[in-house]
């Protein structure tokens, strides 16, 4: 038992208890925890003290970007580059324009959406310090996990697993490292 | 069981949650036997029923290859268009399939904004139907584009010629359309996807399909520092995805309406392409999930709640197309144009009348039997209807290019269109396209949302009476 210790996680089945051990866990001061669920539950941002997503901010950007394409790309090689006349019809207009504004901005935003989404949640990363436990499985399908981790300042073994057991968690245990 | 059942529905009622009117899941499964039932989907063997049909779809796939490749090596003169139907087959079946994915975008985006839970049965499967649906679209495209090798001419790239693409032609528009609408419903379609994969990579005892899962699920654990970015996420690419499925068929129909043909050059195209797109994909959505329903025994999550709410979109988006066909006739009398006039005359008695009254017949008189609720809720009536509906809509637009193009505006060149076997090779190419491509979806993908099916059982939210209030204050007062 010399290894260090990766964290402690504790497993729940009735969500009502779920929220009110997050709560405990908020108020007791830990930074570095996390719940793990099968499906999104409501009430947990709250429960948990996470802020508000910041993914709206990178989604507007992606907005923003997209329309400034559509209109310079339309604009420079149009009315700039090379100015083509098609029946006297003007190099630029913005009523012509419209549909492919429309587009590039859905499209900017949808690839920010994405990409956003995807860096804020540190994926693709195809390894998690959990990832063999078995209750850590299970999380995936119909058990709601809490974890603590062992580089949170106030993390020491007994008391992380004295305080999961003490919010109603069931088979409390000490995740080690599988791969070293 | 059912006194017990009926009253976690009522508590459930209670909750900040809307109210689930009827059942949405039947038999009072937990969330292990969500899991397992998708799941038993994909870890099953793969059985002589499908692998026959998979065959037969692979056949007729192959026949579409061959038939574009010969049109490729030969030139689209082996196709039966020529002067003044410029365009016969190829776009038909462009619009159509095209508006097959809009039911898809329709169920995921804008049923999610309107928050009918309904939807989550069916929406992973109509996504994948417009994505395969718009790679069909997209391949008659390109076959028509008579060169086809040079299909990137179509996009805005620094070349030596110094030329850039007209950005004033609507055939423009489409190209960024139907990209974007590809691109946004694959992005779409994978977060969606990205939970079910990790869950299926934890559930799966194959671990060469551990493997698999494990990739594309790209290590999502569920935690819910994720599920709160993940849900906004979703929430904004639903909320884009409901005006994109609007200006898609919006811009299709414009490569008609910018043109000066008479039954082309209308103002009701737009919404009308877009009640038209809705129907026939609905109609197709339809269609596939009730033999998959059947064939993959799913019966406990599409409800005959679901298909009678689908029937009900189909009534509704069937009224909307038929009262666009009486409007563009009347506005056509209305506008005391003698071209336009006569097209509408031509179009419903002319030659291609029997093309004409096949629409209304499918399109308009037959969704009507959807007023009854008994026959909302009869499986093989609406298996058929929703048959007739895919006919009934290949034929509007059919109707819509040929009868326009056939008469134009110098007697001496008017003709009648017939498609050769290479069109219709084709044609079928793109069926054996979408039907492999499904097959392969449901045997391999969670054909169900299995996170958003467990999210909406009762039980699987809080009850919220307690804490929500106080729980916020505390975080606001740090």
């Amino acid at each position: 038992m010399s290894k260090t210790s990766v964290g402690a996680i504790g497993e729940f089945t009735d969500v009502n208890i779920l929220i009110k051990a997050a709560e405990t866990i908020r108020d007791a001061g830990y930074r570095r925890w996390d719940v793990i669920t099968p499906y999104p539950v409501h009430g947990l941002d709250s429960a948990m003290g996470i802020k508000r997503s910041i993914i709206s901010y990178i989604a507007f950007a992606g907005m923003l970007g997209g329309l400034t394409t559509a209109l310079g790309l339309q604009w420079w090689t149009g009315a700039w580059d090379y100015k083509l006349n098609i029946g006297g019809k003007g190099f630029f207009n913005w009523q012509f324009s419209m549909p492919i504004d429309f587009e590039l901005t859905v499209l900017g935003t949808a690839i920010f959406t994405t990409l956003g989404l995807f860096a804020l949640c540190r994926l693709p990363t195809w390894y998690n310090r959990y990832q063999d436990d078995e209750s850590f499985k299970k999380s995936t399908d119909d058990t709601f996990v809490i974890t603590i981790d062992a580089n949170d300042d106030r993390y020491s073994q007994d008391s992380a697993q004295d305080l999961l057991r003490r919010i109603g968690a069931a088979n409390v245990h000490i995740v080690f490292p599988t791969i070293e | 069981m059912t006194v017990d059942h009926e009253q976690q529905i009522r508590t459930n009622g209670h909750s900040y949650e809307e109210p689930v009117r009827e059942i949405l899941v039947m038999g009072h499964p937990t969330l292990h036997d969500v899991t397992s039932r998708i799941a038993s989907i994909v870890e099953s063997k793969l059985s002589i029923k499908y692998l026959l049909t998979l065959s037969v779809t692979l056949s007729m796939l192959g026949l579409g290859v061959a038939a574009l490749g010969y049109t490729i090596m030969t030139g689209i003169g082996v196709w039966g268009l020529n002067n003044p139907v410029g365009w016969g087959w190829d776009i038909t079946n462009f619009v159509f399939w095209i508006g097959i994915g809009h039911a898809g975008t329709l169920i995921s985006a804008i049923l999610y904004l309107f928050r009918q839970r309904w939807r989550t049965a069916i929406n992973r499967s109509a996504e994948a139907m417009t994505l395969f649906a718009v790679a069909c679209a997209m391949s008659m495209v390109l076959g028509h584009t008579g060169r086809q090798w040079l299909f990137y001419w179509l996009l805005p790239f620094p070349n030596q010629m110094q030329m850039w693409v007209n950005f004033r032609s609507p055939l423009m528009w489409d190209v960024f359309a139907v990209n974007t609408y590809g691109t946004v419903s694959l992005l779409f379609w994978f977060v969606g996807l990205v939970p079910d994969l990790a869950t299926l990579r934890n559930y799966v005892r194959n671990s060469f399909a551990r493997k698999i899962y494990s990739f594309f699920s790209l290590g999502w654990t569920g935690s819910h520092r994720h599920w709160h970015h993940y849900e906004i996420a979703y929430m904004i690419l639903a909320g884009i995805s409901t005006p994109l499925v609007l200006s898609v068929h919006s811009v299709v129909s414009m490569d008609f309406t910018v043109g000066i043909l008479p039954g082309w050059h209308t103002t009701i195209f737009p919404p009308y392409f877009v009640a038209g797109a809705i129907f026939s994909g609905f109609a197709m959505v339809m269609t596939l999930l009730i033999i998959a329903r059947e064939v993959l025994d799913l019966k406990q999550f599409i409800t005959l709640k679901h298909l009678d709410n689908m029937n009900r979109i189909m009534l509704a988006t069937g009224m909307m197309v038929g009262y666009a066909y009486a409007m563009e006739f009347f506005i056509a009398w209305y506008s005391a144009n003698p071209w336009e006039m006569w097209i509408f005359q031509n179009r419903a008695f002319g030659d291609y009348a029997w093309a004409y009254w096949t629409m209304i017949s499918c399109n308009v008189i037959a969704p009507q039997i959807f007023w009854f609720r008994k026959f909302r809720r009869n499986i093989p009536l609406m298996f058929v209807i929703s048959i007739f509906i895919n006919i009934g809509m290949w034929f509007e637009r059919f109707t819509i290019i040929a009868t326009s193009l056939h008469h134009d505006f110098l007697p001496s060149s008017w003709g009648y269109y017939t498609p050769t076997w290479v069109e219709v090779s084709i044609f079928i190419g793109t069926f054996g396209l979408f039907l492999s491509a499904f097959l392969l979806f449901a045997k391999f993908v969670p054909v169900i949302a299995i996170a958003e099916v467990k999210a909406i059982l009762p039980g699987s939210q809080p009850s919220h009476k307690h804490e929500h209030g106080h729980a916020h204050a505390e975080v606001t007062g740090h």
